[in-house]
């Protein structure tokens, strides 16, 4: 177990699996998530009440479902940080904190641009809109501190603390948020219940996720390795790799 | 196919400008964000090879000159 | 300088309680504010200020300050403790003296909620007290007033332990002041939406029972966690320096 658990802290080893891993990611992602798009915009029935804006949905709810999942893997990686010290996790934090808020910012510019025809305006104050809002400033509070620090091993600590902190506020911040009357539609997707929408809509929907949740992972394991290359330049097993190509 | 044509696609009863914009949006910026990756990785291999190649110069110059420098005299100034 | 470092000292040789480490901490920084009465000034002239732009900036008109008057206290309030924050720590830092806290057997994240609790009684409660004037020059009624009062008696001691967070994590670095205000913002936006809503309900008539309750809930919370944060993020900005 505990043997496991180190192996699965150390670089060189995630460095290995993650490139055997990685073309199988980048092409699932691409092929699911292109799939659902398509299947989405040309395929699928129109909507009775919004017509054809509703479309964007096959964007832009996979975009707010991963700006909210990464920074819940964010919150647990900065746990494994303080906890266990491993370094990977702070790897994790740092790679992939630029990739959720750019997420959050596609989520909020997507939502934005559907609510024009639907509501009839660009931008409601809504609960839903304002969350994310709020957690696109949490995101850039994140990378602004870890660029801050010069130190690399305190911006690693001192962002895990700034991430948790963060986390242990969303709950609340949702909660107030969602305190005003919304106008926001309720979540389309909930794990207990059937979706509401007829199958050729979320089937698609569903496919864009799964897309962009891989893409995300290819996203990430680039990001992580070239954070790792760079930190562990000096060891011999970085320079083998960039020497003769493989680790 | 929900759309008679292709030209009925683009233009979607006219929600066309609303999704090809966020369509456009979201694939531009994942593309640049992938492809801002992709490069921000080689070039982080670029320069380690680079650092690489210093090292290794530096250590052959360092090993001729330490072969030489057993007989140099260090000439240090007296006044 | 020596003299007020000499509280702490003192309290590294005599292995005293946690309680009386948390007195003398305390007692430490209300007579080094004392010392300095500008910076106790500072964020009351600020407060004012900010409400004086909206009036300039806005509307004069009665019927706008009356219904904004709330929003604009608490934001102008959240700012004040937001500016004065960055004083939190930083002395300390600057001459030594949080080096020594943070080596006393005592908790650290003790001595920290006595050191919030220093701060906000030198820049929150001087701010709830000059709240009636301010209140009565918005507009605001009678009743609306007293209830702004109670809803920033709760919500800035808040402001001040999820501040101390922030300040800990920014201690040291380079335009601290701003990435402060980045990194606190939005964790501050609960406490203003229930502040201001506590007024708001309060002004339509409503029983504000249920929101004062839950801004209690918040302070409680932020009692309980924020000096933990607190102390691991001040942990980590010494230990970088």
């Amino acid at each position: 177990m505990w043997q496991f658990f180190h192996k699965l802290g150390s670089p060189k080893w995630f460095f290995g699996i993650s490139t055997r891993f990685m073309p199988w990611l980048l092409a699932g992602g691409l092929l699911l998530l292109m799939s659902g798009v398509i299947w989405g915009l040309a395929f699928a029935p129109k909507d009775y009440l919004q017509g054809n804006s509703y479309r964007i949905i096959f964007i832009h709810v996979p975009t707010a479902f991963m700006a909210q999942s990464v920074y819940i893997m964010m919150a647990s990686a900065a746990l494994v940080t303080l906890v266990w010290r491993m370094k990977l996790a702070d790897v994790f934090v740092k790679a992939v904190a630029p990739v959720g808020l750019i997420l959050t910012f596609l989520a909020l510019f997507t939502g934005a641009v559907w609510g024009k025809p639907t509501w009839g305006t660009w931008w409601i104050w809504d609960a839903r809109l304002t969350s994310m809002l709020i957690l696109l400033f949490l995101y850039g509070g994140v990378i602004a501190l870890d660029r801050a620090i010069n130190d690399e091993k305190s911006a690693a600590r001192a962002v895990a603390v700034l991430v948790l902190v963060g986390v242990v506020n969303i709950p609340i911040i949702k909660y107030s948020v969602e305190w005003w009357n919304t106008l926001h539609q309720p979540a389309t997707f909930k794990l207990t219940e059937k979706p509401s929408m007829p199958a050729e809509m979320w089937v698609p929907l569903l496919l864009s996720v799964l897309g962009l949740y891989l893409i995300f992972g290819w996203l990430a394991c680039v990001r992580m390795q070239t954070e790792i290359l760079s930190r562990e330049q000096r060891t011999r097993w970085v320079k083998e790799f960039v020497t003769k190509g493989r680790v | 196919m929900a759309f008679d044509s292709f030209s009925a696609l683009i233009v979607m009863e006219g929600h066309g400008p609303y999704v090809w914009a966020c369509y456009a949006v979201f694939f531009v910026l994942m593309a640049l964000m992938m492809i801002a990756s992709v490069r921000s990785r080689s070039a982080t291999i670029e320069s380690c090879r680079r650092g690489y190649e210093l090292q290794a110069e530096k250590s052959t110059v360092a090993a001729a000159s330490a072969t030489s420098a057993s007989f140099a005299r260090v000439n240090v100034s007296q006044d | 300088m020596n003299a007020e470092a000499r509280p702490a000292a003192r309290l590294a040789s005599t292995s005293v309680g946690a309680l009386a480490a948390m007195k003398g901490v305390f007692a430490r920084d209300m007579r080094v504010a004392f010392r300095q009465r500008q910076d106790l000034l500072n964020p009351l002239l600020f407060f004012v200020m900010v409400v004086t732009l909206f009036p300039l900036g806005v509307s004069p008109e009665v019927s706008f300050l009356s219904e904004a008057g709330a929003g604009i206290l608490w934001v102008a309030a959240l700012l004040s403790v937001l500016l004065s924050l960055d004083h939190l720590f930083r002395h300390d830092f600057d001459d030594g003296t949080l080096e020594q806290l943070v080596l006393q057997p005592q908790p650290l994240f003790l001595l920290i909620l006595a050191k919030t609790l220093a701060h906000w009684v030198l820049t929150g409660l001087p701010l709830v007290m000059l709240t009636p004037v301010l209140g009565v020059m918005v507009h605001l009624d009678g009743n609306s007033i007293a209830v702004l009062c109670l809803t920033l008696l709760i919500g800035t001691p808040v402001l001040s332990l999820i501040g101390a967070i922030g300040a800990a994590l920014t201690l040291g670095l380079r335009s601290a002041g701003v990435l402060l205000s980045l990194l606190i913002i939005p964790l501050y936006i609960p406490v203003l939406i229930f502040g201001t809503g506590t007024v708001a309900a309060a002004a339509e008539g409503a029983s504000v029972g249920a929101y004062l309750a839950l801004m209690g809930a918040f302070l409680m919370l932020a009692l309980t966690l924020a000096p933990f944060a607190a102390a691991a993020a001040l942990r980590i900005s010494l230990s970088n320096g």
